[in-house]
């Protein structure tokens, strides 16, 4: 589904990708775990295809389609979704018509039919149930006013209704407490299917408690320098990224 | 009011208009002076008092200099070189079929999704009165007369109601006000009437859409609405879709006069030709425009959306003489590419204990130039006024410019103001976050934009909110990147 190979990217004149290798096929779960400034955000970003990276070497393909060729929108429309690590507020755009916005340009690009009010409204009622979400959230503006938790709920919430077929979510669980951290966690996992994979881009452990990973890759100094099961996660709790980073060193 | 007229009537009327042939020697040529003034007023076949009151104008006029304080900048207009009056152009002057139009007006059209009949009407080409909008123009006419509100050309209404024209015409904004008004009333071609007897709700919303006699009203119009005590009148100006016109200035007047416990709701949509991507051409939009809350308890609300002309100069304003009267503004002003506009409100608090409410949402994009000016005046017996200014700029890209110009004079110790002002601009975040979920950058740039607008769509008429919102995200596409 996804294949990044030798990815390189430059911010400004800092390389921050060196040559990340990353395949994942469909219905996994791959978390990626790594020291700040490793280039974990770089990594959503540039797959998402945010401005203000540049792409230097290397390719990255999803579904077949070069991806790195694509604007973020195609990207989305294709099936990729980003979950924010800071959901960005849009004051006096109402959530409902956003994501009805959404979910239609999405709908649309793939040539199925746009949903009316009506049906649009039923499908949300069934997704606002997953996150355990208020209706009062779909007459407010886009994480305008919103909890930290809230946001982070609303992104879940988002992907559950666009149903993308790779969802990268970049440490959704930063600024979370326990309650919320299992709330959101509860959501992407029900999210889970064979035909959905996701990265789940974090600094702790502790989301994979909730979000059992299939695989787990280090990345550090922009590489993907260790790629293991789930146990790896557990092996970086205990002993530090200073224990792999050690290690990739001498290598 | 007259009986509403017969549908063969209405066609006549088109037809006369339309088909003489006389129409060439109609045409006043360039140039301003009292025969000219004195012309005008014969051709449209005024009584004596309108010619007096005209004449009275322009002596004033010649005394009066061009007002140069407004942050705009255009070269000087020679005012003898415009025609004052034109007879309505033959049909075979226009273009002949929509071949001949600008296709980028065609293509706003489409976008807007205007009727093939009425993108002809729109874009200046003769077609035969749509039977429809003739029968319905008809039966709003006759529920009109039953209801007893008058809604007529200010030219009728000097025939027909001379003794109400004589009363309140020039009464919110009289001709010595400033150098355009002035003009306006020496020259001013045709307009709108309305006069809404005492304790009448209109029952329904009057739009210049309806008149059928509104085409070719001209540079200089004049509107004047009377609420009587205790009624209430929704009035819609302009149009959503570009309109073609050959006159550069336009110099309108509009009063509005409410008396006891009226209430006056007049909602613009102005979307005049911006000129060319150097603003060659563009409309130039100074227009005065006055409420005057005469009765205690009355209100006047003014919403606007200001998309089009080259240059705006336009300030509607409320004189809130009544006790408890309450004055209303509410605005949306878009400039871009090499559009500018000074623009904002006058609230005069008189009366005890009166009202105000300003929403001024301004969005400047590629190298438009945009400036609020407002005006909130306490008097000194205007005990207890209350006065609430919100003021708002988003920029779209950094070309642009937006200034903020509020003034602020109290005379009372009770008076109560405040004054909120932001400027934003539409973050690369807030785009790539939309973008990420699907949506192009365009359908972005409007969402973010009417979510800004919000406030004062929601004080438009239902469906004009909606063509409001559609109108802004077309002259905002490309305003990005």
């Amino acid at each position: 589904m996804l294949s990044v190979k030798g990815l390189t990217a430059n911010v400004g004149d800092k390389e921050i990708l060196k040559g990340l290798d990353l395949e994942i096929a469909p219905g996994e779960v791959h978390a990626i775990m790594g020291p700040n400034g490793a280039g974990k955000s770089t990594l959503s970003h540039v797959l998402s295809g945010r401005e203000g990276y540049e792409v230097t070497g290397g390719s990255a393909t999803f579904e077949g389609r070069d991806l790195l060729e694509l604007e973020p929108e195609e990207r989305a429309q294709l099936g990729l979704f980003l979950a924010f690590q800071y959901p960005v507020e849009l004051p006096g755009v109402n959530n409902t018509y956003f994501l009805k916005a959404a979910l239609n340009s999405i709908r649309k690009a793939r040539g199925e039919e746009e949903l009316d009010a009506v049906s649009f409204l039923r499908l949300i009622k069934e997704k606002l149930k997953i996150l355990h979400l208020d209706d009062s959230l779909l007459k407010r503006a886009v994480n305008a006013g919103f909890s930290g938790g809230e946001k982070k709920r609303n992104e879940i919430f988002q992907m559950a209704l666009l149903e993308p077929k790779l969802a990268i979510l970049d440490e959704t669980d930063s600024g979370l407490d326990i309650d919320a951290l299992r709330v959101v966690a509860n959501g992407v996992n029900a999210l889970r299917s064979p035909e959905r994979s996701m990265i789940v881009v974090t600094h702790y452990q502790r989301l994979l408690d909730y979000i059992q990973p299939d695989y787990v890759h280090v990345l550090a100094k922009g590489r993907i320098i260790r790629s293991g099961g789930k146990e790896l996660a557990l092996e970086l709790e205990e002993k530090g990224y200073g224990w792999i980073d050690a290690e990739g060193q001498a290598a | 009011m007259t009986s509403a007229p017969a549908v063969d009537d209405i066609v006549k009327s088109e037809y006369e208009h339309g088909f003489t042939t006389e129409i060439d020697s109609d045409t006043l040529p360039p140039g301003l002076d009292e025969d000219v003034v004195r012309a005008i007023s014969k051709r449209k076949g005024e009584p004596e008092f309108m010619t007096e009151w005209r004449l009275r104008a322009y002596r004033h006029w010649l005394t009066m200099r061009e007002p140069e304080w407004a942050a705009v900048n255009y070269p000087k207009i020679d005012f003898q070189a415009i025609s004052y009056f034109s007879a309505p152009k033959r049909p075979e002057d226009g273009p002949k079929s929509l071949d001949e139009v600008d296709p980028a007006l065609l293509e706003t059209y489409e976008k807007l999704g205007i009727p093939i009949e009425e993108q002809k009407a729109l874009a200046g080409i003769a077609v035969d009165a749509v039977f429809d909008s003739v029968s319905v123009a008809t039966t709003f006419r006759k529920s009109l007369a039953e209801a007893g509100v008058i809604f007529c050309s200010i030219s009728e209404a000097v025939h027909e109601y001379p003794d109400l024209v004589k009363q309140y015409l020039g009464s919110v904004v009289p001709h010595t006000d400033n150098y355009y008004a002035c003009l306006n009333a020496a020259v001013f071609s045709d307009g709108t009437f309305v006069y809404v007897p005492k304790g009448v709700r209109c029952p329904m919303e009057l739009s210049t859409y309806f008149r059928i006699n509104a085409r070719n009203t001209g540079q200089f119009e004049r509107t004047l609405i009377v609420a009587e005590a205790g009624s209430y009148v929704s009035y819609l100006e302009g149009c959503t879709a570009p309109q073609r016109d050959e006159n550069q200035l336009h110099a309108a007047v509009v009063e509005l006069i409410a008396m006891e416990d009226a209430e006056i709701k007049y909602s613009t949509v102005q979307n005049w030709y911006p000129g060319d991507a150097e603003g060659r051409g563009g409309i130039y939009n100074f227009v005065t425009k006055r409420g005057d809350c005469r009765g205690a308890r009355s209100k006047i609300s003014w919403t606007q959306v200001e998309t089009g002309s080259a240059i705006t100069w336009k300030y509607p304003s409320c004189l809130l003489r009544g006790d408890d009267s309450v004055g209303e503004f509410y605005s949306v002003a878009v400039t871009k590419g090499r559009q500018q506009a000074d623009t904002g409100t006058k609230m005069i608090h008189i009366g005890k204990n009166t009202r105000s409410t300003i929403v001024s949402k301004g969005i400047s994009a590629g190298q438009g130039e945009q400036t609020y000016r407002g005006l909130v005046r306490i008097s000194q017996r205007a005990e207890g006024a209350r006065n609430h200014t919100q003021c708002d700029s988003l920029l779209i890209g950094d070309r642009c410019t937006a200034n903020t110009v509020p003034y602020i004079e109290v005379k009372h110790p009770s008076a109560k103001m405040e004054h909120e002002a932001t400027t934003s601009k539409i973050s690369d975040d807030q785009l790539f976050y939309c973008r990420s979920r699907g949506l192009t950058e365009e359908d972005a740039v409007s969402m973010i934009v009417n979510g800004f607008c919000k406030e004062v769509f929601n004080e438009l008429p239902m469906e004009f909110a909606v063509e409001a919102q559609k109108l802004l995200s077309i002259s905002l596409e490309g305003a990005v990147g």
